[in-house]
């Protein structure tokens, strides 16, 4: 709104890592009092820019200016001190302290002794109570839920006094509910004139909060305009370059018939697990695939992994093809042939330091024993394989997987699996984090590998992606099962909503 | 991958050889050899025979250390076997016979090597750090074997178990052998079998490994297990070179040696990727040094400073920023036209790609 | 899901408030708890052994430890670890030893033993956060170069005759059953001052922080480069202090002084309540850590058995410690 200086202004800003040009001459403006999204792809440069706005990466060429001084930032204090502030989306927060100790660190109110706790305490109360939060101060941090949590670091920026809050990619591990109230946090501190930088790929999000946004690509800047200026499609392009009709290459998977005569690959009986989920009752039938859908904290990460033997459960039983089974460890999983692809790519998939090679052998060496080592012949015969298959790229075998992007690893990881021949797959989130572009190659993979008959469990947040590629839907909420139902063409995102807000209203 | 293992044994290499020429120049004896009824004699030699359970130490260090811990117990783990050992041998009507000496060994081997477990099962069952689970054994472990030989420091009159340590084989002292054999064979089982990659992989992620479908629980305990062993015949040597049993010295420090000498090697603290080849080096250096600094004529007390200083220098050479300076002094003194974009200071190429592949 | 906690004012919820608030707390409790249980141990099977001046010596007789426990404290909250701390104090002890035979006055020699003391604790403090030199390593490079170094000094011991030194631990205030020594309040008095700084400065902040997520700690603009230094320093500077006392107590400079005493210390730290892994502890909690130790010591002496089962009992009571620590941890992660 305001004509006058700008709260922040990025010019012809460039930044270079060895062999990467993280961001070439790209300007930003950032306005007090809105709230502006910034989009675009992984590895377009959106991290990048906000670590340069935040004082962590020093900038090659170009000029930060704030509130219209010119500034230049030697680190994360400077920036601080410049009234930026960052949540970013591991809740840089301190887990063994206190919710008001973390509010306050490093600006607590002192006395003639020292730290005078119980003023500082008010003062975190203070700031908690401005963005509707009446909780405890005294509290460990760790005692909150996510949501909470990174509303306490919003609290830690208001405390000190920021007129810049870059928000990183916050509401990815929040459900609804925690949304809607982190949304009406933003606002307030909109109108009291904070600039609010919005990172996310949540597409529907920014439609809902932002005030204008801004799309990087490649490095560079596409271009900076007002919501509502762009459709869906043609925001979607912008950040893509190309149009999207991949997509809906893959078609309604819906229209395949399974054939549910015989024993499912796999049946679990009220398996269930004490504080983690209920009994839930699931089959996966051969070349089926079965998609778990469901809000965060619904229980579908918890279901994966017991079935997959991650954890052990207590209640319940699993039959493979016909007979029971105990899986009590991922080892025994992968003697039955079933995998598993955790959410958590980087602590859970990857052994970063080893090659693309090494990693995507793990799985068939682990199966086979330390004994006997697979030799280089079949393993240069994986490897090409699927390097072509999945079209990794760097499409070198000795490239350290840690270096890749995040939808190569995650297909490098699909590798890994696949090469030990499975007959259930169990993928949890593999598209999160993924550019458009992989999403689709993933998801059409999926389709395909079904297609041949093997049996696929299938988690994703984004519910037009589970609709996409499952012919039966489970729908999970609070740790229960609550439905299930047939895919076919009538059946749309909104179905599923309405299912899961159906159970929460009784 | 060649290339990498080439420059990352680059330092210690030369560690070595620069220790090697400095002691060459200041006494030329130091190379040379001499030969006697067969068998050799000479600086280098004394290297060979004195580093032997250095190395085997080193060795299941190396192992340990690459799944994310450490073994601090190996130490008192010498004093055990060769507390048992010489305890068999002394109680025994026979003592030179080789079944004494065969039994002797292997039950103090055995005895370790239980230790050992004991170490793996508190680590890769309970979850306990490995610092203080193996610390637990370094302050208890003296305390057992000085109970083993009733409080006294047992001494024993035999020739064969003399031998091991003593004697010569082939014209090379047989405890060089003990040491080229357990080299041969760790080095053969964790390349040829996969025990190598898979020791990696869990130690560079333990989480994943575990999911991957790998025994990350046994594998760890085990390689405890290997160190406690490698430890008992260590300390048989140690124990057959004085020809008794000294609770309270056998071993003493040899951990911390054991550790520097894998970190001299290029294999990180952290886990994960280690080197069977730069641990042997890494124990050449240590043997030679205090070779060099006994040459000198410094009391060995003072040994410790010099150890401090090649740590100092090493790990500095491994740091990143030292190697940021380097390479900017290089750059300075050879200015290329346009010049190169610098790196940003605060993270690395490391941390930055690792950014880039969390961002991606 | 939501974001305010109901006002619920039942005896259970504010009971449970109560030790969630001081979660933190509950190590300490458990090594004040075992105290209990082996001083009561110990009436029960001497007889005698809860005298005044027993409890009395406790503190004296390791008052060097309890310093050395404080430093270390500061350097395992922040996650890391101090090897050196024991060749610290043989040097510094040296040092001091050496300094006063050849004539240069206690005024003299007191600040320089600690500045000594303070130069080992920066060179860790600086090869492990500017050189990213792990703690482990940094520190035992620490402890080669000071314990070569003490030999340097000299190789036989130096005998201490300076009188105000000697007073530090000869001079007894008190009754004849209760007494304490300077030595003994010097102790206390580093313990205070410690337990202050980390409960009520930004540094002593900091370093919780640190422990707790350096990266976070990191962004949060938090000092983080010159905190990690700062607590070697400590370290260092207290095992000058804790130098200045052995020497007191031995009445002499011995370079073979402080030999596994850095393990002593921590184990003392750690059956204190202070996690390894950092982020959780107290310093009164290692006060408590050594007064275990203390009791341990006696009642081997008691016993008439070997002094080297003190160590044995140590480490036994390290492990189960530990252990116990695990299971609990693993309890109230398990969500």
């Amino acid at each position: 709104m305001g004509d006058e200086v700008n709260a922040v202004e990025m010019r012809d800003i460039s930044i270079s890592f060895p062999g990467v040009l993280a961001l070439d001459g790209v300007d930003f403006t950032l306005r007090s009092g809105e709230i502006h999204s910034l989009l675009g792809e992984n590895g377009a440069g959106k991290s990048t820019l906000i670590k340069a706005l935040t004082g962590v990466y020093p900038v090659d060429a170009g000029t930060i200016s704030v509130a219209g001084q010119r500034r230049s930032f030697s680190g994360t204090a400077d920036a601080q001190d410049a009234g930026i502030a960052t949540v970013y989306q591991e809740i840089n927060l301190c887990a063994n302290l206190s919710v008001g100790e973390n509010v306050m660190l490093g600006n607590e109110v002192r006395g003639p002794f020292g730290i005078d706790w119980r003023a500082t305490r008010a003062r975190a109360s203070e700031f908690l109570r401005e963005l509707g939060l009446d909780i405890d101060p005294r509290s460990p941090l760790s005692s909150h839920s996510l949501a909470v949590q990174q509303l306490v670091a919003i609290s830690r920026a208001v405390a000190i006094d920021c007129r810049v809050l870059v928000l990183d990619e916050p509401t990815s591990s929040l459900d609804r509910g925690e949304v809607v109230q982190l949304f009406s946090v933003m606002r307030r501190l909109r109108d009291r004139g904070v600039a609010i930088l919005f990172v996310t790929h949540f597409l529907d999000q920014i439609d809902e909060i932002s005030d204008r946004l801004t799309v990087l690509r490649n490095g560079k800047l596409v271009g900076e305009f007002q919501v509502g200026e762009l459709d869906r499609a043609q925001l979607i392009s912008r950040m893509l370059g190309r149009e999207l009709a991949e997509l809906d290459v893959i078609g309604r998977s819906s229209e395949r018939t399974i054939d549910r005569s015989g024993a499912p690959v796999i049946r679990a009986l009220a398996l269930g697990k004490h504080g983690q989920i209920e009994p839930v009752d699931l089959d996966v039938y051969d070349g089926e695939v079965v998609g778990l859908a469901g809000l965060l904290g619904s229980g579908r990460t918890e279901l994966a992994r017991l079935l997959y033997g991650a954890d052990h459960a207590d209640r319940g039983s699993i039959q493979v093809r016909g007979v029971p089974t105990r899986l009590s460890s991922p080892r025994h999983s992968v003697e039955h042939r079933i995998a598993f692809s955790s959410e958590d790519r980087r602590g859970e998939g990857i052994i970063g330091d080893l090659t693309v090679a090494e990693n995507m052998v793990l799985g068939v060496q682990a199966k086979r024993g330390w004994l006997r080592r697979v030799s280089r012949a079949q393993r240069d015969e994986i490897v090409t394989g699927y390097l072509k298959q999945l079209g990794i790229r760097p499409a070198d075998p000795n490239a350290l997987i840690r270096n890749l992007s995040g939808g190569n690893q995650q297909k490098v990881l699909l590798a890994r699996w696949l090469a030990t021949a499975p007959q259930l797959l169990i993928l949890d989130e593999p598209t999160r984090g993924i550019d458009v572009g992989a999403k689709a190659e993933i998801q059409r993979l999926i389709a395909d590998l079904a297609e041949q008959g093997l049996g696929v469990v299938f988690i994703s947040a984004e519910l037009d992606e589970v609709l996409r590629v499952s012919q039966r839907i489970v729908v999970m909420r609070d740790r229960r099962k609550i439905a299930e139902l047939q895919n076919n063409e009538s059946v749309d995102v909104d179905d599923v909503v309405a299912l899961i807000a159906k159970e929460s209203a009784a | 991958m060649r290339r990498v293992l080439k420059n990352r044994l680059l330092w210690p290499i030369g560690a070595l050889v620069a220790l090697i020429i400095v002691n060459a120049i200041s006494r030329p004896s130091f190379l040379s050899i001499t030969v006697r009824d067969g068998e050799l004699y000479g600086s280098f030699i004394d290297i060979l025979r004195n580093s032997a359970p250095l190395m085997l130490v080193a060795l299941g260090m190396t192992l340990v250390i690459a799944t994310r811990g450490i073994d601090l117990s190996v130490g008192a783990q010498m004093a055990i076997s060769g507390a048992v050992a010489l305890t068999i041998i002394k109680g025994s009507p026979t003592p030179n016979s080789l079944s004494t000496i065969a039994v002797a060994v292997l039950a103090g081997v055995a005895l370790t090597l239980l230790f050992g477990l004991w170490n793996g099962f508190l680590v890769s069952v309970l979850g306990i750090q490995p610092i203080i689970a193996t610390l637990v054994l370094m302050l208890a472990g003296r305390g057992i074997a000085l109970l083993i030989t009733g409080g006294f420091i047992t001494t024993i009159n035999s020739t064969p178990y003399a031998f091991m340590s003593q004697g010569y084989a082939l014209g090379f002292p047989f405890a060089f052998f003990v040491s080229l054999g357990a080299i041969v064979i760790v080095s053969l089982v964790v390349r040829r079998t996969a025990l190598g990659v898979l020791t990696e992989s869990v130690g560079i992620n333990p989480t994943a490994s575990r999911l991957a479908g790998v025994r990350a629980r046994s594998i760890t305990w085990s390689l405890y297990g290997l160190s406690g062993l490698l430890a008992g015949f260590a300390g048989i040597l140690y124990s057959s070179n004085i020809m008794a049993a000294d609770a309270n010295n056998a071993g003493i420090n040899i951990e911390l040696d054991a550790i520097l000498a894998v970190v001299l090697g290029g294999t990180s603290l952290m886990g994960g990727k280690f080197t069977i080849a730069g641990t042997v080096v890494g124990v050449f250096i240590i043997q030679t040094l205090t070779s060099t600094i006994t040459f000198l004529g410094v009391p060995p007390a003072v040994t410790p400073v010099f150890k401090a200083a090649v740590v100092i220098i090493v790990c500095l050479s491994q740091s990143r920023r030292v190697r940021q300076w380097a390479r900017q002094l290089w750059q300075r003194l050879r200015p290329r036209p346009g010049g190169s974009a610098p790196t940003p200071t605060g993270s690395t190429p490391a941390s930055a790609a690792s950014t880039q592949g969390a961002v991606a | 899901m939501s974001a305010t906690t109901p006002a619920a004012t039942t005896p259970i919820s504010s009971l449970r408030k109560l030790i969630q608030r001081r979660v933190s707390w509950l190590p300490v409790g458990a090594a004040v708890l075992i105290l209990i249980l082996m001083f009561a141990a110990g009436q029960s099977y001497f007889g005698r052994f809860l005298t005044p001046r027993l409890l009395s010596s406790l503190l004296v007789d390791n008052a060097y430890l309890i310093v050395l426990a404080a430093g270390m404290t500061f350097v395992i909250l922040t996650g890391g670890i101090d090897l050196s701390v024991g060749a610290v104090m043989a040097f510094t002890g040296m040092l001091a030893a050496k300094l006063l035979s050849t004539g240069v006055p206690t005024g003299v020699v007191i600040p320089v033993m600690i500045a000594s003391g303070a130069v080992f604790g920066l060179i860790i403090g600086v090869l492990v956060n500017y050189f990213d030199v792990q703690p482990f390593i940094a520190s035992l490079a620490g402890m080669f170069l000071a314990r070569g170094l003490c030999f340097v000094v000299s190789l036989e011991a130096v005998q201490v005759k300076d009188t105000t030194v000697l007073g530090l631990q000869s001079v007894k205030l008190g009754t004849f059953e209760w007494y304490i020594t300077p030595t003994g309040i010097i102790a206390l008095l580093v313990v205070v001052v410690a337990a202050w700084v980390l409960g009520y400065t930004r540094f002593g902040r900091t370093v919780y922080a640190i422990g707790g997520n350096e990266q976070s700690a990191r962004l949060m603009g938090l000092p983080v480069a010159r905190t990690k230094v700062l607590v070697y320093v400590i370290s260092g500077v207290c095992a000058g202090v804790a130098g200045l006392l052995f020497t007191a107590y031995t009445a002499a400079g011995y370079s073979l002084n402080g030999i596994g005493t850095e393990l002593d210390t921590i184990a003392s730290v750690v059956i204190g309540g202070t996690l390894l892994a950092g982020g959780s502890g107290y310093v009164i909690g290692s006060l408590i850590g050594v007064l275990v130790y203390g009791v341990i010591k006696v009642s081997i002496t008691f016993l008439g058995a070997d002094s080297s089962w003190t160590r044995i009992t140590i480490g036994i009571l390290l492990l189960v410690f530990v252990v116990v620590q695990r299971v609990l941890v693993a309890r109230g992660s398990r969500r």
